[in-house]
């Protein structure tokens, strides 16, 4: 690897690591702004126009908040639980493909941090790790409440992480790859997966709702049973950084689901724009734009789920444990399994007579 | 239609060519001797339940060093069994600890002495 | 000396201190999080070996499955404070040696044994791919797949019953 080539995919990391943290910072307000609109009243405006500094000022209250540690806390795991959650949460955007290629003098710049051909495997993975930041923080806190919001938050990640992986195996037999990348350019055309696989996405984005603890699965927090869940006794910048890593959380799955199910960077239509742009301004030029642009549709739809996130928090209220466990186990995991039954049934018989009927 | 970036081919791992698969061999055994002085040392039986883990995995990279070293994917599919075996064995492992601690509210092994003449 | 090779020197340092301070911690929390550790360091070692497709099932499984289950347990059974009696210095002293003797033999064996170096030309850089993976999984070692989902449905079924609580059992 020579000297530009790492300097590009620093540049690429940093520039998804600056995108991540600023989309998930205005989530918080956009969370605010969604709240009132639902609610029927204004949401944060005075801080800049339309409260649009209300994360800044957010942000410089944790920070000159008094930062408290319990008497009877372990100190460093009480550190150390805010900060595993953030970095699981921003581990997994490296394998996020973000669009196409940029061409600059030749080169080819792919916009995804690391192409592996793992990368759904490794998003999994860092998702089963997204646990220990909760179960950590939650034990270290020498707290009753905090202890029973770090065991919900943990047997509930637990749970529904079976059902999310095998939603997740139809696909993969659909695409046969594991890469990220691969499975976007294949639903080029409008072949998006969520037209072949309905049942699974529902599958998959319940899942995701449970595993980034939002309502209604928020149990591990749940403020009527259990004042503040896991983050009972945290404060300051410390709390921040658990309430920043849940939308963080949240621009991730919202990402993935639009890679997996909603094609990624494609939108209808898309070739045309890119001949139009290739033979109006150049095939380097061109090419960059129509990056752009599909870049663009991307985070497009991320923010619809971002958007969909925030619009069920505010209209449907919370699971009760019991009702959450049963819904894991006894309903999505059979469905999930039906689905993969159907899948590879329709991967097996149904493609070779439509593929024969279509020619 | 935008085309899509290959995936580059992979050459020879770098430590492969730089290692001998001795250093692999000794690491393994020290993990393994690690969790062997664990099981014999502790008695806390969760904390020796991780000891096994640990031989386990000791096995685990010495099964994928040979099989990388020597491109035969059957070492790796081995690992791959064994991952699951260690999974049955602490779904159950875990179980028959909890219900220990409901029968002598301790998880040391020094308690299960009933069957000692 | 490159620097992958360096780095396969560091993993293998902190993987054995990882492991060292999982029999060595006082609290099993701490031992739960420096087993998770050497799990990573395993899984880097993997990567390093072009292993990628174990590499990612190892955290999955082994951090994000079975690691989770024991900390539940721990946390579980709230053993926070350490009151483990230690055994005596004299079984210590004896499990150490018993480990060394198990060490010094095997290093004595490896010593003897003529290992084979990998062979360039015949080399697969392709061997720990899924595809390559899946192919020789589902072929030659369909049986075995088999009855591991076997062996892990009658596990699922011996922890479930293990775990049900029975009428007139105390509570916690």
């Amino acid at each position: 690897m020579d000297l530009t080539e790492f300097l590009v995919k620093t540049a690429t990391i940093f520039v998804v690591f600056v995108l991540t943290l600023v989309i998930a910072m205005y989530s918080t307000w956009a969370e605010r702004k969604v709240a009132g609109f639902i609610q029927d009243r204004m949401g944060p405006n005075r801080a800049g126009w339309g409260g649009l500094l209300q994360p800044l000022a957010d942000a410089g209250k944790m920070f000159f908040k008094e930062d408290f540690i319990p008497a009877l806390a372990n100190k460093w795991l009480f550190i150390a639980g805010p900060s595993l959650a953030m970095l699981t949460a921003l581990l997994a955007s490296a394998v996020i493909p973000f669009g196409s290629t940029f061409r600059i003098n030749g080169h080819e710049i792919v916009l995804q941090g690391v192409e592996s051909n793992i990368g759904i495997l490794y998003v999994f993975g860092v998702v089963a790790l997204g646990v220990y930041g909760i179960m950590v923080g939650g034990w270290a806190s020498n707290n009753k409440f905090s202890l029973l919001g770090a065991i919900r938050a943990a047997s509930q990640n637990i749970s529904y992480e079976v059902a999310m992986g095998l939603s997740l195996i139809a696909i993969l037999m659909m695409s046969s790859s594991l890469s990220l990348g691969e499975i976007v350019a294949q639903q080029h055309g409008m072949n998006w997966n969520i037209f072949y696989q309905p049942l699974g996405f529902l599958i998959f984005i319940t899942c995701s709702f449970a595993e980034c603890n939002r309502v209604p699965f928020d149990l591990p927090e749940c403020e009527t049973e259990l004042v503040g869940g896991y983050h009972t006794e945290y404060g300051s910048m410390k709390l921040g950084f658990y309430l920043f890593a849940e939308y963080i959380n949240m621009f991730i799955s919202s990402a993935i689901i639009s890679v997996l199910y909603f094609g990624g960077y494609n939108y209808p239509g898309m070739d045309w724009v890119y001949s139009q742009l290739t033979s109006a301004l150049g095939s380097e030029t061109g090419h960059n734009i129509a990056t752009l642009i599909g870049t663009a549709v991307f985070f497009g739809k991320a923010l619809f789920f971002i958007f969909f996130y925030m619009w069920v928090r505010w209209t449907i209220p919370r699971f009760r444990y019991d009702q959450l466990m049963n819904l894991g186990w006894k309903k999505l995991i059979p469905l999930a399994i039906f689905n993969i039954i159907i899948t590879g049934a329709a991967v097996l018989f149904l493609k070779p007579v439509i593929t024969a009927w279509l020619n | 239609m935008i085309p899509n970036p290959n995936i580059p081919e992979v050459s020879i791992p770098s430590v492969i060519q730089n290692i001998p698969l001795q250093h692999y061999l000794i690491l393994s055994t020290l993990l393994f001797v690690i969790g062997i002085i664990g099981v014999l040392t502790r008695r806390n039986a969760i904390i020796i339940f991780m000891s096994v883990e640990l031989m386990l995995n000791a096995a685990n990279l010495l099964l994928i060093a040979f099989s990388s070293y020597r491109s035969d994917p059957s070492g790796q599919v081995f690992v791959f069994f064994i991952m699951a075996v260690a999974a049955a064995e602490v779904a159950v492992g875990l179980a028959i600890i909890v219900m220990i601690y409901r029968n002598t509210r301790n998880t040391d092994i020094g308690f299960l002495n009933k069957l000692k003449w | 000396m490159n620097s992958t090779v360096s780095f396969f020197y560091f993993l293998s340092f902190l993987t054995i201190l990882s492991a060292v301070m999982v029999v060595v911690s006082r609290n099993p929390i701490h031992s739960v999080l420096y087993l998770i550790l050497a799990f990573f360091t395993l899984s880097g070692h993997y990567i390093l070996l072009n292993a990628q497709f174990l590499a990612a099932v190892n955290i999955i499984v082994y951090a994000g499955a079975i690691m989770v289950l024991f900390l539940f347990v721990i946390m579980f059974l709230n053993m926070k404070q350490d009151n483990e009696e230690a055994k005596t210095n004299i079984a210590k002293i004896a499990a150490t040696i018993v480990g060394g003797t198990v060490f010094v033999i095997l290093f004595g064996a490896y010593r003897k044994s003529a290992i084979p170096a990998f062979n360039p030309e015949n080399f697969d850089s392709q061997v720990g791919m899924i595809e390559n993976l899946g192919h020789i999984l589902f072929r030659e070692y369909l049986l075995p797949f088999e009855l591991a989902s076997i062996l892990l449905l009658v596990a699922m079924v011996g922890a479930v019953m293990l775990g049900k609580r029975e009428i007139g059992e105390r509570h916690f």
